[in-house]
């Protein structure tokens, strides 16, 4: 079967909302495409530990301490999960880790903003966590198999993240004046950049309608973005907080809130890599490499030792 | 700086939820040997009691059917409606059987 035919196939089969599996025929750039997709939400778990690790020695109580650590633990879990989903099409874990630590790797923007209250530790579970599974629980029904599986997994776990974080924000919001604005500060600084989390608008996210016809993604970056908002901010209203958007308004017609122009310079310079923290956040995860490079000997030193027993005792028999 | 763990092998895992129920795959991960491969797979996947037994298997030492054969591996089994039950026509009266 020519080339052409195979993607016509390929196609159907997608339009019939069937899965695609790791040893089907695929197109070059629906595998190529995915790679660099689960690839970098796989380096964004990872590098998403490490705003939040920055406060777990710090936590309030110990209950907000198991808490954090869980919940770190899990993005690390998370991180786990998408690079297996990535190699399933054929790439090699260590290239990829290579490329997030050469800095050559994207992941996320959002984790090269500060975290410098324990409020932003509210504000990160609530919102960041929330625009994420707003994300994730559209891409549990993405049609590569492996990539899907993973995020019906990832997708069961986040529920408690954000729920922790909403947990901390009430009783921020619900304490002193002082915890109060705190709650209030975070909010302000988390507000917009998690609403950049879903990407640039759709007139100009050109890579957007291939990956819908593909049917890797399944809503549009607006449509999710949307989403957000609607159901978020009626969360911050039960706080009793304020979103920073003078021109937020509810827009009966469309049942949804009409919201302000997103800063995107903001945006692409972050990308670029000029936001607060992303040469910390590069540096840190390097040095967390290295760090554990004797982790990784002693494993191997260890299997090593237990392969020579097994062999000398079968000898020995 | 060292290449990541890269001569560590890819294991499949396999949970079993719980007695009673047969091993189920779950997803894969890393690890330098089988010993450690169940202590990375009990921290990776059953971190919410997911599972009571955990199998893992190398991934190269799993052999797969091709999706090239799926047609004629698996149609013949499509028109032989006459292996399940409802191709039988009981009375009603009988009940179930
Ligand atoms: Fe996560
Ligand atoms: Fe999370």
């Amino acid at each position: 079967m020519g080339e052409v035919q195979l993607e016509k196939r390929f196609q159907d089969y997608l339009d019939g909302e069937n899965k695609i599996e790791p040893k089907d025929w695929m197109p070059d750039a629906y595998r190529k495409t995915l790679i660099r997709q689960i690839s970098q939400h796989a380096h964004s778990e990872v590098v998403g530990m490490l705003p939040e690790a920055n406060w777990i020695t710090r936590a309030p109580s110990l209950r907000r301490k198991v808490a954090l650590l869980a919940k770190v633990q899990d993005e690390a879990g998370h991180g786990l999960y998408l690079y297996s989903a990535a190699e399933t099409l054929g790439i090699d874990r260590s290239e990829l880790v290579g490329d997030l630590l050469s800095g050559k790797a994207k992941y996320s923007s959002i984790f090269n903003y500060p975290t410098v209250s324990w409020a932003d530790m509210g504000a990160i579970g609530w919102l960041v966590d929330g625009a994420a599974i707003a994300n994730q629980v559209m891409l549990c029904r993405t049609s590569y198999g492996p990539y899907a599986r993973a995020m019906v997994r990832i997708c069961k776990e986040e529920s408690f993240h954000q729920r922790q974080g909403y947990e901390i924000m009430l009783s921020l919001a619900n304490g002193t004046a002082e915890q109060k604005q705190m709650a209030q500060d975070a909010l302000n600084r988390w507000w917009w950049p998690s609403l950049m989390m879903f990407g640039p608008t759709d007139d100009l996210s050109p890579n957007s309608a291939q990956s819908m016809k593909w049917k890797i993604k399944r809503k549009s970056n607006d449509e999710l973005r949307q989403e957000f908002i609607d159901k978020t901010v009626p969360q911050a209203e039960f706080l009793g907080l304020t979103v920073p958007d003078k021109d937020l308004k509810w827009n009966e017609e469309k049942q949804g809130y009409d919201y302000g122009e997103i800063d995107w310079e903001e945006f692409y310079n972050v990308v670029k890599g000029n936001g607060p923290c992303n040469k910390q956040r590069l540096s840190d995860r390097v040095k967390a490499h290295e760090e554990g490079a004797w982790v990784r000997e002693a494993a191997n030193a260890y299997a090593a030792k237990e392969a020579k027993r097994k062999a000398d005792k079968v000898q020995a028999a | 700086m060292d290449k990541p763990n890269d001569n560590w092998k890819i294991w499949e895992v396999f949970i079993r939820s719980k007695n009673g129920l047969s091993h189920k795959h779950v997803g894969s991960l890393h690890a330098p040997d089988a010993d450690m491969a169940i202590k990375n797979a009990r921290d990776v996947y059953t971190r919410r009691s997911e599972g009571i037994s955990i199998w893992v298997v190398p991934s190269e030492a799993v052999t797969a059917s091709s999706p090239d054969e799926k047609e004629p591996l698996f149609t013949p089994a499509d028109d032989k409606v006459y292996r399940h039950p409802t191709f039988y026509e009981i009375p009603a009266e009988i009940g179930h059987m």
